[in-house]
């Protein structure tokens, strides 16, 4: 059988479960932290204050709002397809928690005088395997709307579905430019590639592509069209409440980390910091959070920002301006890896 | 065709037209633009007034909760039942029935006072007639606005209850606010 994929760095099978629990303890936790500080800073940002009520600063707000969704009942139109609609949610969830395990946090740090990476895992496939979960990801999508036996869903779903797919090959042709400058597919690797240089400053074309793209997977402003609330009522979680809709909602909000985790780990040098600072070790996790969480800030910025894209004018972007620049962008990179080397 | 266009022309744009390089950087430069709005905002203290805590203030002739008024030195109350407040509610809201004053049990300053005097609040349009109407000046519009009760009954206010001194819950507008 030939080999599909090369693991970077292997450990014990119990350093890989407990790298599991922490990694998840802290990613899940930071879906909250990112809900609240969206919701505050949109509410800043259009002059008011956000939820402040529950706790100090409205600091218990997320808390309040899992425990309101998940003491609901379950229910579901009798027109929907029961299996599908109660799996749909979890493909969601599934693929962006599957995400989030490449993102690097550091590189092989000694705990204890044992060796482990700060990831979940090193795969020699990075992007390809983050690819391969964003393409699963939209059965979430898909199959949770056409399931409801809703129009509004049906539309929903269909808008998300032929969007998925249009900004997918424009955010994987904007990291092939990465992927040639680099020369590996690794993300550490990728990241220590970037000793030096940053690929946001050779690779700028690429960056915007891939941030315009990374908007349109996460489903958000301004390309939220598969929940246009003012057309589409909720998109494709019209139907859906309680813990079903919690999880749609967890996983928009892991997705937008995945993307700014993506997007700190290929662009922004990761866990390297600029002018030759060269922190101890332990360093290194909290400097990958600030970036993914100056990402974050610049995605509910956006959000707070930008109105919604026409459907027409969504697909016209993205075949007709976003396609070309990345094509372009992947073809300039090639000529002058070639060159240059 | 030349941009910006003239007084004259109404442009709709649709699309990043004309010529793509600077229609891109013109639709690039207004998303700048917008995103430093909203920063900017962001940074601004919010305009909410929280309300239960911070009430919104009126002005000094708005036309809040009904009160009646008594004399200051006799404590004799100006209201005299002449109903003419009744007369002029358009939404039929106020009650009045008046009986004689006599020398053991004096009332009003007039020959006669109100007995009964019943405003019913889920009715009232607050548009102020009565407090134009009454010749004693005995019934005016207050500043109280916060009127929501659990039951319509409890919404028919009595005499006692607009006589009663009322509690000053509503701030005043300040001169220039």
């Amino acid at each position: 059988m030939p080999t599909l994929a090369v693991v970077g760095f292997y450990e014990e099978w119990w350093i890989q479960i407990l790298k599991a629990i922490v990694i998840f303890a802290v990613g899940l936790q930071l879906v909250p932290i990112v809900l609240l500080a969206e919701r505050k800073l949109l509410g800043r940002m259009q002059a008011r204050y956000g939820p402040n009520r529950v706790g100090p600063f409205g600091a218990l707000q997320p808390l309040a709002d899992i425990v309101k969704l998940l003491t609901k009942e379950q229910f579901r139109p009798s027109t929907s397809t029961g299996f599908l609609f109660a799996l749909a949610p979890c493909i969601s969830i599934v693929t962006a928690v599957a995400a989030f395990a490449i993102i690097p946090f550091g590189n092989v740090q000694h705990i204890f005088g044992t060796p482990v990476g700060l990831y979940g895992i090193d795969v020699s496939i990075g992007p390809l395997y983050l690819f391969a979960f964003g393409a699963v990801a939209f059965y979430g999508i898909m199959l949770g709307g056409w399931s409801s036996g809703s129009k509004y869903s049906f539309l929903g779903a269909m808008r998300g579905a032929a969007q998925l797919i249009s900004y997918e090959v424009s955010q994987g042709l904007a990291l092939v430019g990465v992927i040639f400058t680099a020369g590996t597919l690794s993300l550490t690797g990728i990241v220590e590639a970037q000793q030096g240089m940053w690929y946001i400053v050779p690779q700028f074309f690429g960056f915007l592509v891939f941030l315009v793209a990374g908007f349109a997977e996460t489903n958000r402003a301004p390309f939220d069209l598969t929940e246009a609330d003012a057309e589409l009522v909720g998109g494709y979680n019209t139907e859906y409440g309680g813990g079903r809709f919690a999880s749609y909602y967890f996983a928009e909000y892991l997705n937008v980390l995945v993307v700014s985790g993506i997007v700190t780990t290929v662009f922004l040098g990761g866990w390297l910091l600029p002018f030759g600072i060269h922190p101890p070790g332990w360093v290194d996790p909290f400097v990958v959070l600030f970036k993914m969480g100056l990402m974050t800030f610049l995605f509910i910025w956006v959000r707070a920002t930008l109105p919604r894209l026409r459907y027409d004018q969504l697909m016209s972007f993205g075949w007709k301006i976003l396609l070309p620049l990345a094509t372009l962008n992947a073809l300039v990179t090639a000529v002058l890896v070639v060159v240059t080397h | 065709m030349t941009w910006p266009p003239g007084d004259d022309v109404i442009q709709v744009m649709r699309t990043p037209a004309p010529g793509a390089a600077r229609g891109t950087y013109r639709a690039f430069g207004e998303t700048l633009r917008g995103m430093k709005t909203t920063f900017g905002r962001m940074l601004e203290k919010p305009v909410t007034l929280e309300y239960p805590e911070e009430k919104t203030p009126v002005y000094p002739r708005f036309r809040g909760r009904h009160k009646l008024h008594k004399f200051e030195d006799t404590g004799l109350e100006k209201c005299v039942g002449c109903s003419l407040c009744a007369a002029a509610c358009p939404s039929d809201c106020i009650r009045v029935v008046a009986a004689e004053n006599t020398p053991e049990h004096r009332v009003s300053a007039g020959e006669r006072y109100a007995e009964v005097y019943e405003i019913n609040l889920s009715r009232c349009i607050f548009c102020g007639y009565c407090e134009v109407a009454c010749p004693f000046d005995a019934i005016t519009m207050g500043h109280d606005y916060e009127l929501s009760d659990y039951t319509r009954s409890d919404l028919i206010f009595t005499k006692e209850m607009l006589l009663a001194e009322p509690l000053e819950r509503t701030p005043l507008r300040r001169e220039g606010e």
